[in-house]
């Protein structure tokens, strides 16, 4: 049994290294939300360029920008761009086809999305309703599972963490790369969010059956021994988890590449919390409780 | 170990049933009793890996009384679903949604290449037209000879239409006494009446042709002209047709227009492109997945593989079974699904482990570290379970989320955690049971390195 539990302060400033710039990166530059929330139509094309047409974002925005309210050109391969803009409608999106045609090549539509921002707002409110009922369900769950509410909070403690950091760094790749928030990435965090209770559950299954195995062992060392059995299990299931989501991220779709990466960020900082947030926090309640009761640490 | 060799045949009875459904390409039909039971068997690929179009159409219900929205929101489906069908739209799917006080039609049209031409034959308004003949002639010709018929389609609009409709009712008439038969009744607006009392006046004993979205519905023949802004359509109506007709008219009546606030265009060649990455992606994690936990584990890992791979098998049929629509973010599910379901097996090969090293014998320390398992596979999965519930929404509340894309993620994620429950303990325990007693293993350290004092940390 090794004594984890010692350096408990070690772990939360760990975490808080990750936590105190994801608060700064969101309260001063939020996430970068996608037409998915703002509405606003995508048009993914790939053009076959004419003899001597070079291709290059700036090509395509010179022909288009009169056009629509253009947000954006991505060039996001040799001849396939990403055109962002306001909304606009199947008719305009023939102009702008044409317009590109007569200039620069042959267009082909891969793909025109188009969402009125009503949309964007219902998503944004269902997305947090979500979050806080499954939240409040696992809660109820895990706390009558394991017969103490320290259960059930420590655990969504360490699933908040683990939401709040992947949301911190989408918004740092919001700032730096222009990343956007899609409903997808909605998605990923609430996998997050059971994937980390998941996680929590197994360490602290091993915490109940240790109770009662050995009734003598103050808890800080039912925890530490908890944690010790169960660290081997933690990262080699999460090594199989980041195998699929690695080879989603370096082979799969360009569509679902910031999803998956969101994922992995998930799966990393929920292995972590498990065993070195909701673990501690279990110790730190206890300790926190008999200080409480008792003039004696 | 009776019961053993029971489970083993049930696994691969099991096994053989699953493979036979995939590799069957007929359609199966099965009927007990009432009930029938169809499936086509083929995979449902959603649009994102399909290709086509998913549009949401707004309707402006406020010109429309509040209790008849509702009403006015079916008539506006109906319209579209005849409009689609008239496209030749296969597997097309037209359903309503009400948000509060939106009232949205969802339409989904797989496989479309001319969505312009799509999208415009469902965004107009349904448009019934009251047309008249105008030709210099139409006094001398006699409406009832099938040669005269044809002209019908070149009458001309007399500028009544569905705006004018106020409504139309089905009622059963009775003017001979003895059998009552369905007619079709329609009711105008003020403006509608007099327009149609100047129509009837016109065209005594001529015909009226009805059309809705330029198709003729019936062309009954005027007999006298009508002032009040009723009027009855006769004809050889079962109620079925007369309903349906009135449903038509009702729908055409409406003016309900249709804004598109969200559409989604995919072209094929992206889907195609998704699916196949994808399936690259899996493939290569699966892989590395299978050499981990023989790297790992050794013959419990090789077994825990023959496991994941009867749990890919079972989990296709299921998809094929229910049918669930595979979309991109599905597959992400799954995959996640398959990390999930190495995890069962993880949690009791490190059980199983911690057993052996305590020295119990190997069958003996395979029931335990089955048994001590269970509990926190259990909690665990049912935290996973009750998000994808959250997610999947299955009561439709208006507060949640009813996306197609965040609902397909959470369904193949729940199946895939159902599924590794059976195939993680099930299976792999029957396997493991069956392999202990093939090998007749003794009480023995799986890999001796792992042992316990053999492993220390830097830290302390």
């Amino acid at each position: 049994m090794i004594n984890f539990m010692k350096y408990k302060v070690i772990y939360f400033i760990f975490s808080l290294i990750f936590l105190i710039p994801s608060a700064y990166f969101l309260i001063n530059y939020g996430l970068k939300p996608a037409v998915d929330f703002t509405g606003g139509t995508i048009l993914e094309i790939f053009i076959t360029p004419k003899d001597g047409v070079e291709l290059s974002p700036d090509s395509v925005t010179n022909f288009i920008k009169d056009t629509i309210n253009l947000n954006e050109v991505q060039q996001i391969n040799d001849f396939t761009f990403l055109i962002k803009a306001q909304q606009f409608d199947q008719e305009i999106s023939q102009i702008v086809k044409q317009n590109i045609k007569t200039n620069l090549g042959e267009v082909e539509e891969k793909r025109f999305e188009t969402i009125g921002p009503t949309m964007g707002k219902e998503l944004i409110k269902k997305t947090l309703i979500g979050v806080f009922i499954a939240a409040g369900f696992i809660m109820v769950f895990v706390t009558s599972r394991f017969k103490d509410k320290k259960y059930g909070v420590c655990a969504i403690l360490a699933m908040l963490h683990d939401t709040f950091i992947t949301i911190g760094i989408f918004s740092y790749l919001g700032v730096t790369k222009g990343v956007e928030v899609d409903a997808l990435f909605v998605t990923a965090v609430l996998t997050i969010l059971s994937f980390s209770v998941h996680d929590t559950i197994v360490v602290y299954d091993r915490i109940r059956e240790s109770i009662k195995l050995y009734p003598k062992l103050s808890y800080t060392d039912l925890v530490n021994k908890a944690v010790t059995e169960t660290l081997g299990r933690s990262i080699n299931n999460s090594i199989t988890i980041i195998f699929m989501l690695l080879a989603l991220y370096l082979l799969g779709g360009v569509t679902t590449k910031w999803f998956v990466f969101a994922l992995l960020i998930g799966t990393i900082s929920g292995t972590y919390s498990s065993t070195f947030t909701a673990a501690p926090l279990l110790v730190l309640w206890e300790q926190k409780k008999n200080k409480y009761h008792t003039s004696k640490v | 170990m009776k019961t053993n060799t029971n489970r083993f045949f049930l696994i691969t009875l099991l096994c053989l049933i699953c493979l036979y459904l995939n590799l069957l390409s007929a359609p199966i039909n099965l009927r007990l009793g009432s009930s029938e039971f169809k499936r086509d068997l083929t995979l449902k690929k959603g649009l994102d890996l399909q290709g086509g179009t998913h549009l949401v159409l707004e309707t402006d219900m406020s010109s429309i009384e509040e209790p008849d929205r509702i009403t006015a929101l079916e008539s506006a489906k109906e319209i579209i679903i005849r409009r689609v069908d008239l496209y030749g739209v296969s597997e097309s799917i037209v359903k309503t949604s009400i948000i509060k006080d939106s009232y949205r039609i969802i339409v989904e049209l797989p496989g479309v290449k001319e969505v312009d031409q799509a999208i415009n034959l469902i965004g107009q308004t349904a448009q019934l037209d009251f047309r008249e003949d105008t030709a210099e002639d139409a006094n001398e010709i006699d409406y009832a000879s099938p040669s005269a018929f044809t002209r019908i389609f070149s009458f001309e609009s007399t500028g009544l239409t569905g705006n004018d409709l106020k409504k139309s009712l089905v009622s059963f008439s009775n003017n001979q006494g003895a059998i009552s038969e369905p007619v079709v009744g329609l009711e105008f607006t003020k403006g509608g009446s007099e327009k149609f009392a100047l129509i009837t006046n016109r065209n005594i004993n001529r015909p009226v042709a009805i059309f809705l979205d330029d198709q003729l519905v019936t062309a009954p023949t005027v007999n006298e002209v009508i002032k009040d802004g009723r009027a009855v359509i006769s004809g050889n109506f079962t109620p079925e047709t007369a309903s349906e007709l009135s449903i038509q008219l009702n729908a055409g009546a409406l003016p309900v227009p249709i804004k598109i606030i969200e559409q989604k265009n995919i072209s094929a060649t992206l889907g195609q492109d998704s699916i196949e990455k994808s399936i690259t992606a899996g493939s290569v994690g699966l892989g590395l997945v299978m050499i981990f936990m023989i790297l790992l584990y050794g013959l419990n890992g090789l077994l825990a593989n023959i496991a994941l791979l009867i749990y890919g098998l079972i989990t296709l049929t299921i998809y094929k079974l229910i049918p669930i629509t595979l979309t991109l973010p599905g597959i992400a599910g799954f995959i996640l699904s398959v990390g999930m379901a190495v995890d069962s097996n993880i949690l009791i090969f490190e059980r199983l482990k911690e057993e052996l090293r305590s020295g119990r014998p190997f069958s003996m320390a395979l029931e335990l570290g089955f048994g001590r398992a269970w509990d926190s596979i259990k909690d665990a999965n049912i935290a996973t379970i009750i998000t994808s519930l959250v997610l999947i929404n299955p009561f439709n509340f208006g507060f949640l989320n009813t996306s197609g894309m965040v609902r397909g993620f959470a369904i193949t994620l729940l199946i895939g955690v159902i599924i590794s429950l059976f195939t993680g303990i099930v299976v792999t325990r029957s396997l493991m049971r069956g392999a202990g007693r093939l090998l007749n293993r003794r009480p023995e350290r799986i890999s001796s390195r792992d042992a316990e004092g053999g492993r220390s940390l830097p830290i302390g």
